[in-house]
């Protein structure tokens, strides 16, 4: 609870007790707001799927080209790709709904009570991570059936529910970034364009070596290429530190960018009440 | 009023929202272009399979951007009636005194003409990408066809949906069955590449064979399908009979609407 001096004016100090208790509190309700909303979250999840057994069907043939990894199969090279195409296209969720708050007043109603500013952000950043890191593992899981495991065994998957975390606090700060600008979620569901492009402009789908020209000089300036692969490596090769150090150093250092932005964006906002 | 005359008036008012609204008629052209440029880019290696048609990777690519901005532009038509319909401009349509055949001819032709253009554009992009029409300009006129006819079945399935649902319910529907038909065929690879379910899957759709259609003038001399009446007269049917269903499907709904 807020405490009060009396010298000049009220001067609200937060117990780091309090601002713990009201981060959970707002995790909690944007977590739970995510899983309340199976059709805004279904097309994430059901997509990648989809595009993964497309692939499985188109693209059986394309493992013996020269440039691929060995593989079994393409279901096989291609669970990093679903996984990271699943969790971008899913971190868009939690901004969006950011995007509402501020829309519809709620956030201004935060802002009124002695809520910790950062912890409205961070509510919602938790709650997006938490739902990257349950699609990487439905993912996984999902795709177990059909021959398609993890080399690297249990710190395997466990790197990549948590690659799927990271990322998804990542990309959710960035789009964070123009919920706090734009206060519309319409705008924040406009990027989406860009995240898909990214995606596409990465070796997600077909190794970069496969690739020739400009597009592959993009392919190999795009971290989503790099992250991609790590996790790649983890499935297909097994453990290495070149591996665990892309698959989970790049999502941290683009969270740690991104939320940098957001946090400013915040204060840009806060200062502009 | 003539149905001449009120179908040149609504295919010239939906010409005219390029004009006036060209934040909604840029995503139709950038969409094909992008799929174009990215499955060429990232599928760059598949030409490289045992017997692919083309040796380049945007041959096989250009007209798939084509096909899916031309049927999402015709499905575009059924966005705009449900727009026309929410606030109200239909039901004014509805009463003025021309036939009901017009409502659907004029939009439709609107449509085509964007299509046209958008087809055009992709076209000369592609070729400065590095496309070569194999087949000449017979080839290039199978292009156009089937990216025409996919879009009047695409305005058919969408129109119908429009005024079967008359609000952005139908909306989703006309996006996902689309883009269903689109992927479920030989979109990424052809029949003879594929494995599994999805040779079965598209093997019966249409949509395989207008594909086919799409690219007799783009796939390698050596090839089956290079201009060859067993590629083409498979895309033509199912241009004809697609668009006669789905037309019909938009006549009937528009008619219970009028009920």
């Amino acid at each position: 609870m807020p405490l009060v001096t009396a010298s000049k004016g009220p001067i609200v100090r937060r117990r780091s007790t309090d601002t713990a208790r009201q981060f959970v509190a707002l995790s909690r309700r944007s977590t739970l707001a995510i899983f309340r909303q199976p059709a805004i979250i279904a097309p994430s999840l059901i997509f990648p799927l989809f595009f993964a057994a497309l692939g499985a069907s188109s693209f059986s043939r394309a493992i013996s080209l020269p440039g691929f990894p060995k593989v079994d199969s393409y279901l096989q090279f291609t669970l990093a790709g679903t996984v990271t195409q699943g969790v971008l296209f899913g971190s868009v969720t939690g901004a969006a709904a950011l995007a509402t708050d501020i829309e519809e007043g709620f956030f201004d109603r935060l802002l009124a009570a002695p809520t910790s500013r950062t912890s409205i952000l961070f509510g919602r950043l938790a709650g997006s991570s938490v739902f990257g890191g349950l699609q990487a593992l439905v993912f996984l899981l999902a795709l177990l059936p059909f021959g398609v495991t993890v080399q690297a065994g249990v710190l395997g998957y466990v790197s990549i529910v948590l690659a799927g975390f990271l990322t998804a606090f990542g990309v959710g700060a960035l789009m964070s970034v123009i919920a706090l600008k734009t206060g519309s979620a319409e705008a924040v569901q406009g990027t989406f364009p860009i995240l898909f492009i990214l995606l596409f402009l990465s070796s997600a789908f077909f190794p970069r070596e496969t690739m020739s020209g400009a597009y592959r000089r993009i392919a190999d300036f795009n971290p989503i290429s790099y992250m991609v692969e790590g996790q790649r490596s983890l499935s297909i090769d097994g453990v290495s530190l070149t591996a665990m150090t892309q698959t989970l150093v790049i999502p941290i250092g683009i969270a740690v960018l991104t939320t940098l932005l957001a946090l400013r964006q915040l204060s840009v906002r806060l200062a502009a009440r | 009023m003539t149905t001449t005359r009120s179908v040149g008036i609504l295919a010239t008012r939906s010409v005219r929202t390029i004009r006036r609204l060209p934040s909604a008629f840029f995503p139709a052209l950038a969409m094909p272009i992008f799929n174009m440029v990215v499955f060429a880019g990232t599928f760059f290696a598949v030409t490289q399979i045992p017997n692919f048609p083309t040796d380049r990777s945007i041959n096989w690519y250009m007209p798939l951007g084509i096909m899916m901005g031309a049927a999402f532009g015709g499905v575009g038509l059924g966005f705009t009636t449900i727009r026309d319909i929410e606030t109200g401009f239909y039901d004014r349509l509805r009463m003025s005194p021309t036939s009901r055949l017009s409502l659907i001819i004029g939009p439709l032709t609107g449509t085509l003409i964007r299509i046209l253009m958008m087809t055009t554009l992709v076209i000369a992009i592609g070729i400065a990408l590095g496309a070569r029409f194999t087949g000449g300009v017979l080839g290039v006129l199978c292009l156009y066809a089937s990216a025409l006819g996919i879009a009047t079945m695409g305005a058919g399935w969408g129109l119908g949906l429009a005024f079967k649902f008359k609000d952005m319910r139908g909306a989703a529907i006309m996006q996902l069955s689309i883009f269903l038909v689109m992927f479920l065929s030989s979109a990424q690879v052809p029949l003879d590449v594929m494995t599994g379910w999805l040779h079965t899957v598209a093997r019966v759709n249409p949509a395989t064979n207008i594909l086919r259609l799409a690219r007799v003038g783009l796939v390698n001399e050596s090839n089956a399908d290079y201009l060859s009446w067993n590629a083409v007269w498979g895309g033509l049917v199912a241009v004809v009979v697609m668009s006669a269903l789905s037309l019909g499907f938009a006549l009937r709904n528009l008619q219970k609407l009028s009920d």
